[in-house]
Formats: structure tokens, sequence, C-alpha cells
């Protein structure tokens, strides 16, 4: 068994700059206000992912889990530390980023499928998984512009479970559309799952998570505070979400 | 459907890019510039029409303001072609300049969640510009030809050598106000300043013989260190100059010039490749 990913002592910091024109910047410099703030998003995490392995990563909002998801993507790239991920890497980040409204379904197909690492053989064969799945046959040819916000998220989702990377990202992807498609997600990413693929998913579902994943790690304020049995991270998260609710009603 | 197979090494995800990996994946590039200018068309009623809407416009208003009314058709022979000759050069320039500083912006969701060859937005906003290019080409040919115009050896060399100079330009600065954009949008709306000034700052309106005999000659050493001078004066060279009597002065050393623009076009284009790379890093979380 090869290891698919590894995150080595990452850590990530995020400069928040108020100011991003120089009527920002000058009003800004001239009342004295500070230009940025920084946050630290993620703090020496360290994990490795082994092939074939379906691992969930949890924590409240805030935690620092989308942004290690986009790190692993390559989207942000650690302050210090290292990624290194072997294989493609795509993923359900945000199912629709690449669709163009003023373009039809079909060319939005090609182009998203494109833009997810597809070359234009893949996509032909897979073009009518990829339609059939969406539902979306008839308004094939009508530009996306007019599509149902369902039917939308439905042709997002559709391509990016078909890209068949060697590296799956998940992330919030699983409330899209209506309950009859999320079943049929759900069960796309099981029979992903169960082709050997290897998986990090991020989702409030903890329910959903504890079943779909063997592996479960559970962050807090940037810091990875337990990595294991996916039932115990659930559980954790239970605890922090009930905190958190206690700290809400109390103040 | 068979099992994913892992190939390959680990690499570190996002390090990867450049203009080589825009080349590696011209796919994607090709669809990019397909949808841009699918986009534009479908939008509105007149469609591609609009991107030469503008440059007929202009060509009539500084045909008839400045060819008729100020008399410059008088002292320049088939001023029309003249004009022509160094607006479909720098209208060139000018569009991949616009719509490329715009380019990584307008392409935030993209770029915040799918990692791509981020020099690939750029890129292909330069290549609608240089597609764009081509009808004003055609009709140039068509003018220039109808006007006597024959095509010459020596002309079609200054055509490659000018239009090399401005698409190496265009490219370099494409990429550094792209990537400039993104931490201060202000350039976005300075760089449409500037382009009236570049317009300006080309002897196409007028011929350079005006700077000469108006302006101090230190003026005019700077005014002709402008390489999209060169590249003017070159396509006016081939398109305009052998239809003509022959008698008009182009500037000194116009091909030594050529080369010494050339070089100013590689360095900006390394410059640009260089600043690119530094900052495509921090795209994601700036946006």
């Amino acid at each position: 068994m090869a290891t698919s990913i590894i995150v080595d002592s990452v850590t990530k910091t995020f400069t928040l700059r108020h100011a991003r024109s120089l009527r920002e910047l000058t009003v800004r410099m001239a009342r004295r206000q500070s230009l940025s703030e920084r946050f630290c998003a993620v703090e020496d995490v360290s994990f490795t992912v082994e092939e074939g392995e379906t691992l969930a990563l949890m924590g409240l909002n805030g935690s620092g889990k989308s942004t290690l998801l986009k790190m692993i993507s390559g989207v942000l790239l650690p302050d210090r530390g290292s990624v290194r991920v072997r294989g493609r890497v795509a993923g359900l980040i945000d199912v629709g980023a690449g669709l163009h409204p003023e373009l039809t379904g079909r060319e939005n197909i090609f182009l998203n499928a494109a833009i997810l690492g597809m070359t234009e053989a893949e996509t032909r064969r897979k073009f009518d998984a990829i339609v059939e799945f969406a539902g979306v046959g008839r308004f094939l040819d009508s530009q996306v512009k007019f599509y149902s916000s369902g039917m939308f998220m439905r042709l997002g989702f559709s391509i990016a479970a078909h890209t068949e990377p060697d590296v799956f990202l998940i992330d919030e992807a699983l409330a899209v559309g209506d309950p009859p498609f999320r079943q049929r997600c759900l069960a796309r990413i099981r029979e992903l799952r169960d082709q050997g693929m290897t998986m990090v998913i991020v989702a409030h579902d903890i329910k959903l998570l504890t079943e779909l994943c063997s592996r479960g790690i559970m962050m807090r304020r940037g810091r990875l505070v337990f990595d294991g049995d996916v039932a115990v991270a659930g559980e954790m998260w239970r605890e922090d979400r009930r905190a958190k609710a206690r700290a809400a009603r109390s103040s | 459907m068979a099992a994913p197979t892992v190939t390959g090494e680990l690499v570190e995800p996002g390090r990867g890019g450049g203009l080589r990996a825009v080349i590696r994946r011209r796919y994607l590039l090709r669809l990019l510039v397909r949808r841009e200018l699918k986009a534009r068309y479908k939008s509105s009623l007149l469609g591609l029409g609009w991107s030469y809407v503008r440059p007929a416009v202009s060509f009539a208003v500084y045909f008839f303001v400045v060819g008729v009314f100020l008399g410059v058709d008088d002292a320049i022979e088939d001023f029309a072609v003249f004009l022509f000759s160094g607006m479909v050069l720098m209208h060139f320039f000018n569009d991949a300049l616009h719509a490329s500083t715009r380019s990584v912006t307008g392409n935030a969701p993209l770029v915040r969640k799918v990692f791509l060859p981020r020099e690939t937005f750029p890129v292909a906003a330069y290549l609608v510009s240089l597609v764009h290019m081509v009808p004003g080409l055609l009709i140039l040919l068509a003018g220039a030809l109808a006007s006597g115009w024959r095509p010459d050896p020596v002309g079609m060399g200054a055509a490659v050598l000018g239009f090399a100079i401005t698409a190496l330009l265009a490219l370099g600065l494409a990429l550094l106000c792209s990537a400039v954009n993104v931490l201060l949008r202000d350039l976005e709306q300075a760089v449409d300043v500037l382009m009236v000034v570049f317009t300006w700052s080309v002897p196409m309106i007028y011929p350079w013989t005006q700077v000469r005999d108006n302006a101090p000659a230190w003026v005019l050493d700077v005014y002709l260190a402008n390489p999209l001078v060169t590249a003017v004066s070159l396509f006016q060279r081939a398109f305009w100059y052998p239809g003509t009597d022959r008698s008009f002065e182009f500037p000194p050393d116009l091909y030594p010039r050529a080369v010494a623009a050339l070089a100013v076009g590689a360095a900006v284009l390394l410059l640009g490749r260089y600043v690119f790379g530094r900052l495509h890093g921090r795209f994601a979380q700036e946006l």
C-alpha cells in the first residue's frame, strides 16, 4: 500500500488585508487604522493518508479543515511545512465553480472536465454517464443560465464525480440538490470508495461521515487534536458543538 | 471502471505552473479561449460585432478629425492605410492589456477553488485579443491592396518584426498586470487610462516627423525609445509605404531599433513571468 498524501508540520497564516485600493489605503493610513490582521488558520498539522483510505476531516466552523483541504488540492500553499500528494487531485470543492452561465450544458461539460484535468477523449467517453447522472439530458443545449439552481448543482456534481482522480477531495458538497439526488451522490461516493479511491471528506453531517469513512481527524482552532477511529472523532465533534451551544446560551 | 492506479511520485500540489504548464494543458487553454469568444458573442445582440464597432468608430473619428479637418492627409499619401496599419497593432495591444489585467480577478471563483496553472487566464485573454486582430489584418490587407499596395520582402520582414515586438510586450505586460491587479485593484483603472496615452504616444494618428519638427531633441529621443513606436513604424513600412511614392522618411536606424525593441519585449516577458511566478501563490487567499 503506497502513501497518497503526506501533510508534514503544515502551518498556514492568513493576512486579512483591509485595504485593496489606493483610496482605502490612504483613508486607513490617515485614520491610523491597521492595514492588515493576521491569524493562524492551520498550525503545525501532520498526518499521512494511505492509498484507498477514506478520511473524514471534522471540526467546527473556522477550525481550519477547509484550509487544509485547499492546501491538499494546491489552491493554497502552506507557509511552513509541506504537503505532498501522489497522482491527480480533484474534487467536489465547489461544484459549479467552473460552470459558465453563457455556455450550454454540453459546452460546460467539456470545459469543466478540462478544468478538473480530464482530456478530450476521457470526457467523450464519460459524457453520457455525466449527462445521465445529472439528469439534464433535455436541456443539454440550452445555456446554463436558464438552468434551475438544482440542475446547476447536479451538473457540477456530476462532472466532478466522474473525473476519477487518484485523490478525491469533498468539501460540504454532499448537501446539494433534492433528497433523491443526494442519495445518488452518496451512492456514487460509496462506489468510488469501494473501488479503492483515496478520499478526504469535509462535512458537517457527522452521522454520514462516520458511515462513509474509516478514519477521522478532529481539528480545533487550527490544530489537530485527534487522529484515529472515526466514531471517536465524531463524538469529539458533538462535544465541541454542545460546548459551543452552552457558551452561546450563557453569554 | 478500473480502480484508480496511483501514478508517479509524491509531488507538492500548487507548485507547478508557468507558461510551460499552460502549453502542456493547451486543450484547456483552447476551451477557455473558445468560452471567452462565445461568451462575448452570446451576451449581446450584435455579438462579436461589438469588438469591431469601437475600432471602427475610433478609425472614423481619427480619419475625419485628424486626417481631413486638421489636414494631415494632405501631407500623407493614403492616410487611411497609414492610420489603419498602426491601429491594427495598437488595438491588439490595448485590447490584450485591458482584458488580461482583469483575467485573474475575473475568474476569482475558479482561482479560489481549483488549481490550474494560473498563467492560463492571462494567456487565454491574450489569445482572444489575438483572434480579434485577424479580421482587422484582413481589412488592412484589402484596403492596402485597393490603394495600390503590393507586398515586398523587406516589408514582410518588417511586419513580422513589428508584430513580434508588440506580441512580446503585450504578453509580458499581460502577466505582470494580471498578477499585480489581484493585490491592487486600482491597476485595472490605471491601465484603461494608460491606453489613451499609448494610443497617442505612437506615430499612428500623426507622422513621427511632427515630433521631430516641433519638440526638443531630447523629447524626440525619449519618443523614439518607445518600442511601440518602432513596431508601428515597421507596420507602416510593411503595409503602407510600398503603396506610396516612397518619399516618406522613417525614424533613423529603424532596423537596429527594431532589434533593440525586440530585446526590450523579451525582457518585459521575463519580468512578467517572474512577477507572476512570485505572486501566484497568494492569489487564492487574496481574492
